[in-house]
C-alpha cells in the first residue's frame, strides 16, 4: 500500500469509520460551504472615524507609523516627507500597481524604479489589498502589481491603504478576497502584516528589523 | 533519521540543568517574560475564553473527520498546481524532501522554523545527502551554529545568554572585524540579518513548516515575527511545506478563530507580525515566488493516537504556553526533556511518538499543579494525559523497582484499613520520639529519594485519622 493509503486507512481504523459514511461527508461539506464565523470580537465592530482610529491605535501599538492623506497626489508628498524625516536616500522601489503608477514624482527628488526587489532596495512602496482594524493588520496580495519581495527585502516599507479597504475583522477580509478572486484563493500569497519585523530570540528582548523591514509606514488615503 | 533522544536520561539531565548557573540565569527570562505578556493579552480581549472553546471545538471537529479533510485538502493543493506527498515515518518524510532537493540540483536549502522538521531530523538528512541546510529563524540559527537542539518550541535559544551568542558569532563569522562590538542584542541581530540575507538569496530550495493547512483552499499558513519564513518561501525556486497531518483546519474562518488565541498564548501578541497564506506555486504573470510548491504530510505515529485517550493531544497548536507556565520547565529548561518537545506538551507527546519505554520518565516531571491546562488555548487536559502515561508506565513494569516495591507495600496496608490504622498508630509515636531533638530526620531508611535533598519533618503526635476523629470528622 502507498503511504497515502496506509495513513488514511490508519486514521479510519483509529476512528472506527470507513470514510464512506454519508453523515460524516455531509458534515464536512456543510462546514466548508457555510464557513461559520465562530466568535468575532466586538473590538473591531466599528465603522467610519472610529474604525480608522482603531486601526491607527493598533498599528502604532505594534510599532508601525501611520499618516492620513486626503487625495492620491498627497501620497507623494507624504512619502517624500517620510524619507527626509528619517534621513533615507531618495529612492523608491515599487511594482506595477496602476494606482501607484498614476502618481507623479517629478516634483520630488525621489528616484523611482519598478519591479520585484532583488535584495538591495532600501525603500519599498506597496499598495495594500485591505486591512483589519481589530489588530492593525495590513493584507497584501502577491502579483506583478505588488510583488511579495517588496514586503520583505527593503529596510523601509511604505504601504498605501485606501480607507474603503479598511475592514473590521479577518472574516470580512476573507469575504473581500473571495469576492475579488473566487473561492480558490487565486493569489499565490496573501501576507497579513502587523507591524515591522522583530525578534525576541536573544534573551527575550524585542528588537525590530530581524529579516524583514525595520520600519513600516502606513499611508491611509481618505478620499 | 528521527532526532536522537536522551529522554531516558531525564533524571540526570535535570540534575545537570539545575547545577548549570548560566542556564538558570537564562531561564529567569522565561519566568519574567512570557507569563505577564500572555496575561495582559488575554485580559485585553473579553472574548478570549470563548475563543479558546471555539478553537478546541474546531480541532475536535477536524480530528473526527481527519481522513475526509485530508483528501479534500489534497485535491485543492493539486488544483492550485501544488504537489502533495504523504510520509508514514520520519525516514519517509526526510527521503521525500531530500529527493525533491536533489532533483533540483540544490546546494543550499534554507529553512523556516519548523518543529516537525526537528522531530524527523531533517537537517541531518539534508546534510547527509551532501547539501547544506541553513536555519534562518534567529534562535534556530544560533542553536544550529552550536550544534544544539531547540530548548523551547517557540524560543529555541531561550536557554542562552547574549554573551554566549556573541562568542558563537565570533567563532563562526570569521570574515568580520574581530574588534566589532557585539554586546547588545541589536548588534547580534544586525549581524545575523546581514549574514543570512546572502544565504536567502542564494538558496535553491526553501523549507517551511505550517501552522495551519486550510482544506477549503489548499492553503498553508505560517506565523512568524522575523519574516525569515517569508524570505525562505519566496526567494528559492522551490517551496516545500512540511506539516503533520493534524494541522488541517476546514476554512479560513476557522484559521482566524485559532489565530486569535495562538499569538496571545505564545508571546502575548494579538497577531504575530507575519501571517502568510500560500497557495500553490507562483502564478503565470507573477514576478516573484517559487516555481514549484510541495507539501509533505507527516504521520509519524499520529494516526495511531486518534481514538485513544491521547487524541486530545492532537489539538496542540504549539504555542508553548504550557512550558512557559510550568514550574518544572522553569527549573530545568527544555534540554533536560531529552527530545524535540519539552514541557508538559512534550511529556505527553514524546511518549506517544517515541514509545513509553523511551520517554516514560517525562510524565513524571510534573507537580500536577494544573497551570498548563489552565492556559492551554485548545484546553488539552495535560495533567490527566500525563497521569495516563504514568499508569501505562506502571502497568508495563517500567517504573523503578524501589518505586514499585514502595507503592506495593503502601497498597498492601491501604487495602487493609484496620492494619493501616494499627501500623501508623505504632509508627507515629516511635518517629515522634526518635525525632524529638531536632524535629526532623536527615536520613530515613528507604526514603533517600526524599532525605537526600531535604529533611523529613518528625511527626508532632497523633495520626491524621486520629485527629480527624477527635475533631468530629465524619467516617464511613
Amino acid at each position: 500500500m502507498s503511504a497515502r493509503e496506509d495513513i488514511l486507512s490508519n486514521i479510519r481504523r483509529s476512528l472506527g469509520v470507513t470514510g464512506r459514511e454519508a453523515p460524516r461527508i455531509s458534515a464536512m461539506q456543510e462546514r466548508l460551504t457555510s464557513a461559520p464565523r465562530g466568535v468575532v470580537p466586538q473590538r473591531g465592530q466599528v465603522s467610519g472615524e472610529a474604525r480608522v482610529a482603531l486601526f491607527r491605535a493598533e498599528a502604532e501599538r505594534v510599532a508601525a507609523s501611520v499618516a492620513e492623506v486626503a487625495q492620491p497626489q498627497d501620497i507623494v508628498t507624504e512619502v517624500a516627507r517620510y524619507l527626509r524625516e528619517h534621513n533615507l536616500p531618495a529612492t523608491l522601489r515599487m511594482g506595477a500597481d496602476a494606482r501607484l503608477a498614476a502618481l507623479d514624482w517629478t516634483d520630488t527628488a525621489i528616484e523611482v524604479s519598478h519591479g520585484r526587489s532583488l535584495g538591495d532596495d532600501l525603500n519599498g512602496l506597496s499598495h495594500a489589498f485591505g486591512a483589519v482594524a481589530e489588530t492593525g493588520t495590513l493584507a497584501m496580495v502577491s502579483g506583478p502589481d505588488n510583488p511579495t519581495t517588496l514586503n520583505f527585502l527593503p529596510d523601509n516599507h511604505i504601504v498605501v491603504l485606501r480607507e474603503a479597504d479598511l475592514l473590521s475583522d479577518a472574516e470580512s477580509l476573507w469575504d473581500r478576497l473571495r469576492a475579488a478572486y473566487g473561492k480558490a484563493l487565486a493569489p499565490r500569497t496573501v501576507n497579513l502584516i502587523t507591524g515591522p519585523s522583530r525578534s525576541g530570540d536573544i534573551e527575550q528582548q524585542i528588537v525590530l528589523g530581524a529579516h524583514g523591514p525595520r520600519r513600516l509606514h502606513i499611508v491611509i488615503l481618505r478620499d | 533519521m528521527t532526532m536522537h533522544s536522551t529522554s531516558p536520561a531525564f533524571k540526570k539531565n535535570a540534575h545537570d540543568a539545575l547545577a548549570d548557573q548560566q542556564l538558570q540565569r537564562a531561564l529567569g527570562n522565561v519566568r519574567a517574560g512570557f507569563i505577564d505578556k500572555r496575561t495582559q493579552a488575554a485580559e485585553r480581549l473579553p472574548e478570549f475564553e470563548a475563543l479558546r472553546d471555539s478553537a478546541r471545538d474546531i480541532k475536535n471537529h477536524v480530528l473526527a473527520h481527519l481522513d475526509l479533510y485530508l483528501e479534500h485538502y489534497e485535491t485543492k493543493v493539486r488544483e492550485a498546481g501544488g504537489h502533495v506527498h504523504f510520509a508514514r515515518t520520519a525516514e519517509e518524510a526526510c527521503a521525500t524532501i531530500v529527493e525533491i532537493c536533489k532533483a533540483q540540483g540544490a546546494r543550499t536549502v534554507t529553512k523556516g522554523k519548523s518543529m516537525v522538521s526537528e522531530e524527523i531530523g531533517l537537517n541531518a538528512a539534508i546534510e547527509a545527502a551532501g547539501m547544506q541546510a541553513v536555519e534562518t529563524d534567529l534562535g534556530e540559527y544560533i542553536i544550529q551554529l552550536r550544534g544544539e537542539t531547540p530548548s523551547h518550541i517557540i524560543a529555541p535559544a531561550v536557554h542562552l545568554m547574549k554573551e554566549q551568542v556573541a562568542d558563537d558569532f565570533r567563532r563562526i563569522h570569521t570574515h568580520l572585524d574581530a574588534e566589532r562590538d557585539l554586546t547588545q542584542p541589536e548588534a547580534l541581530l544586525t549581524e545575523a540579518r546581514m549574514v543570512l540575507r546572502k544565504r536567502f538569496l542564494e538558496a535553491d530550495v526553501g523549507v517551511t513548516g505550517a501552522n495551519f493547512l486550510v482544506a477549503e483552499t489548499g492553503t498553508s499558513i505560517i506565523v512568524t515575527n522575523e519574516g525569515n519564513g517569508d524570505l525562505t518561501q519566496t526567494l528559492p525556486r522551490v517551496h516545500i511545506v512540511i506539516a503533520s497531518i493534524e494541522k488541517i483546519v476546514p476554512t479560513l474562518e476557522d484559521a482566524a478563530q485559532i489565530l486569535r488565541v495562538l499569538g496571545r498564548s505564545a508571546t502575548g501578541q494579538d497577531m504575530s507580525v507575519y501571517t502568510t497564506l500560500s497557495t500553490g506555486p507562483r502564478r503565470p504573470d507573477d514576478v516573484d515566488g517559487p516555481q514549484a510548491y510541495h507539501v509533505v504530510l507527516v504521520d509519524n505515529g499520529r494516526s495511531a493516537m486518534l481514538g485513544t485517550e491521547f487524541e486530545d493531544m492532537l489539538r496542540c497548536i504549539r504555542c508553548g504556553a504550557c512550558m512557559n507556565h510550568c514550574p518544572v520547565y522553569h527549573a530545568v529548561g527544555g534540554h533536560a526533556y531529552g527530545w524535540v518537545y519539552p514541557g508538559p506538551m512534550g511529556a505527553v507527546l514524546s511518549p506517544s511518538l517515541l514509545g513509553v519505554d523511551k520517554a516514560g520518565h517525562l510524565p513524571n516531571a510534573s507537580t500536577f499543579c494544573g497551570r498548563c491546562e489552565s492556559v492551554c488555548p485548545v484546553r488539552i487536559p495535560l495533567p490527566k494525559l500525563m497521569r495516563h502515561w504514568r499508569e501505562r508506565e506502571y502497568e508495563r513494569h517500567l517504573a523503578p523497582a524501589t518505586f514499585r516495591y514502595g507503592l506495593g507495600l503502601w497498597a498492601f496496608f491501604a487495602r487493609r484499613p484496620a492494619l493501616y490504622k494499627f501500623a501508623t498508630g505504632l509508627a507515629m509515636p516511635v518517629m515522634s520520639f526518635l525525632g524529638r531533638k531536632t524535629g526532623r530526620f536527615a536520613k530515613l531508611p528507604l526514603a533517600s529519594g526524599w532525605t537526600d535533598h531535604r529533611d523529613m519533618p518528625a511527626p508532632q503526635g497523633k495520626t491524621f485519622q486520629a485527629q480527624w476523629r477527635e475533631r468530629g470528622g465524619k467516617t464511613r
